[in-house]
């Protein structure tokens, strides 16, 4: 990759959980605020904006106008699920070309409870039976046929639709099924209980795992991501600007060595939207990202990868290279992506446990593994990190993977 | 009174009921709409329907229980022997034995009516069965 070295200098990231009592522009702000004094670095400075959030795109400009605004230019940007790493992705490429020296990236979201999921058979048929009256005529008519096709042709709900994805694996790969899944969950449920920004910090058994109520087979409701309220804040710096800084802001840098960007392409195997493939667009932007970086797999100190569903989790352990061809059920049951094994994935107990505010998870997870970069992670410090790895999923379909390196100079 | 799929690529009119695919007669590749380039060799086509297969095997599924109506569905992707592929409901598999459902099963398309119109007019949609 060439152009200017990018590095963080500045991170900020609100607890995940449920916040009624803020909103939203007050989460955005304070995050903004706290990483730009992180970073030593006021608005004034700023020369670029990246602002992601699914519900509220758009917001940039308020939320910029409440902080005092230098006619930054302001990126809007939205990506399912990615929204995040698009907003990071932003001063990155600014920086990256030269156009800019600096500049801010907010990603956020506030859900509430609820959220990713299309009314069920048992949801509408209540919403009918409510709502009573005269109802118009039904007719069918070809190319026509008003009926919901949730529960008929499949799902299209993301439980069910990532755990279709983890039964692919299991049906083309040894040693994976119902147990190798639950296992994912309870390493990042126990994970997250030393994470102060987690929305959940509860310890599951395997059997706890397993016996819980079934959302969609395999995902039992400690396998699924929470819906939530976030906000994280990064600063981004060039390589030039970096030296014009205090050394306490320059020792604390964080560089990004590689960030990468795909959509999927066409496959035949994935004809059905509601079958979307997760597979090829991450294998891809891993390889690239670890070809710009020069980083292999096995340097990887510690990964936060998107694990919506824990079924998801595991078809990445191979997706990103971090095991063995088709070997993910042998690396978990090993436990190499526990915190002590061989490559820990997901310490601050990922969107499973930690939780997945939408739009907020692809920054957040950037702020995560520069706090372990820094030193500064606390109970879930991974001792001695120097490279850390982010991916993140938007459906439809979008992946950033980016590698993080502490810098050492 | 008549019997309308409920999606456009589902054929009832046309010998045992089944799916039809568009097809690039450029390449081959397969899509059940017909998109303004082909998204694997980038040429306009042209696209031509293709009679896919009643026959296949079950690739993944998910045993769907939460914001289902009673006891839940089976959520199923299957292969078809011949190519392509889709996604709809396995209509006789295990709602509870999950792991009674085999990755890999044969299984055959079938149509059943899930609705009827004011008019008596039926829709029908597909799914899937174990042979």
């Amino acid at each position: 990759m060439t152009g200017q070295d990018v590095y963080i200098v500045g991170v900020a990231m609100h607890p995940f959980g449920r916040f009624p009592e803020k909103s939203s522009l007050q989460m955005g702000t304070e995050m903004i605020l706290a990483a730009l004094a992180d970073a030593q670095l006021s608005m004034k400075d700023m020369q670029v904006f990246g602002c992601g959030s699914l519900f509220e795109n758009g917001s940039g400009q308020r939320i910029i106008n409440e902080l005092g605004n230098p006619g930054v230019p302001i990126y809007n940007v939205t990506n399912a699920c990615a929204t995040g790493a698009m907003a990071v992705r932003v001063p990155f490429m600014e920086i990256k070309a030269g156009i800019a020296d600096v500049g801010l990236a907010l990603g956020y979201e506030k859900m509430g409870k609820g959220g990713m999921t299309v009314p069920g058979q048992a949801d509408m048929a209540a919403r009918m039976a409510a709502q009573g009256g005269e109802r118009p005529k039904k007719v069918f008519e070809p190319g026509k046929v008003p009926v919901m096709t949730e529960g008929i042709l499949g799902t299209n709900t993301m439980p069910g639709t990532f755990a279709e994805i983890g039964m692919e694996y299991a049906r083309n790969n040894e040693g994976v099924g119902f147990e190798q899944f639950a296992k994912v969950a309870v390493k990042s449920h126990e994970h997250s209980a030393l994470n102060p920004y987690a929305q959940y910090r509860r310890v599951f058994t395997l059997e706890e795992v397993m016996e819980a109520d079934i959302i969609a087979w395999p995902n039992t409701l400690p396998m699924c991501g929470p819906t939530g309220d976030g906000a994280a804040a990064l600063v981004l710096v060039s390589g030039d600007k970096l030296k014009t800084l205090p050394d306490d802001v320059r020792k604390r840098a964080v560089k990004i060595s590689a960030s990468a960007l795909y959509s999927d392409p066409y496959n035949e195997d994935n004809m059905s939207p509601s079958a979307p493939d997760v597979n090829t667009l991450t294998r891809t932007a891993a390889d690239r990202a670890y070809e710009d970086s020069g980083v292999d797999p096995q340097d990887l100190d510690l990964v936060e990868l998107h694990d919506c569903f824990a079924t998801a989790e595991l078809v990445h352990y191979d997706n990103l290279r971090l095991c063995e061809p088709g070997m993910a059920g042998k690396f978990i049951d090993e436990g190499s992506p526990y915190r002590d094994g061989k490559i820990p994935v997901n310490v601050s107990g990922g969107l499973v446990s930690k939780g997945h505010p939408i739009g907020c998870t692809g920054a957040a997870n950037m702020v995560e593994v520069s706090m372990h970069l820094r030193g500064e992670a606390g109970d879930r410090q991974i001792e001695g990190a120097k490279v850390g790895m982010t991916h993140v999923i938007g459906l439809g379909s979008t992946c950033a993977v980016h590698i993080l390196e502490k810098v050492t100079a | 009174m008549s019997k309308i799929p409920i999606v456009n690529y589902l054929v009832l009119d046309d010998g045992e009921p089944h799916l039809q695919a568009m097809e690039c007669q450029n390449c081959g590749a397969l899509t059940y709409r017909t998109p303004i380039q082909c998204g694997r060799c980038y040429t306009p086509g042209p696209f031509a329907p293709k009679k896919l297969s009643t026959q296949g095997t079950l690739r993944a599924f998910s045993v769907v229980k939460r914001g289902a109506v009673g006891n839940g569905f089976i959520s199923a992707i299957v292969d078809f022997d011949g190519g392509g592929n889709v996604k709809a409901n396995l209509v006789n598999g295990d709602l509870d034995n999950f792991e009674n459902n085999k990755l890999g099963a044969p299984v055959r398309l079938v149509t059943y009516t899930v609705d009827t119109d004011d008019e008596g007019n039926e829709a029908v949609a597909f799914g899937f069965e174990t042979v």
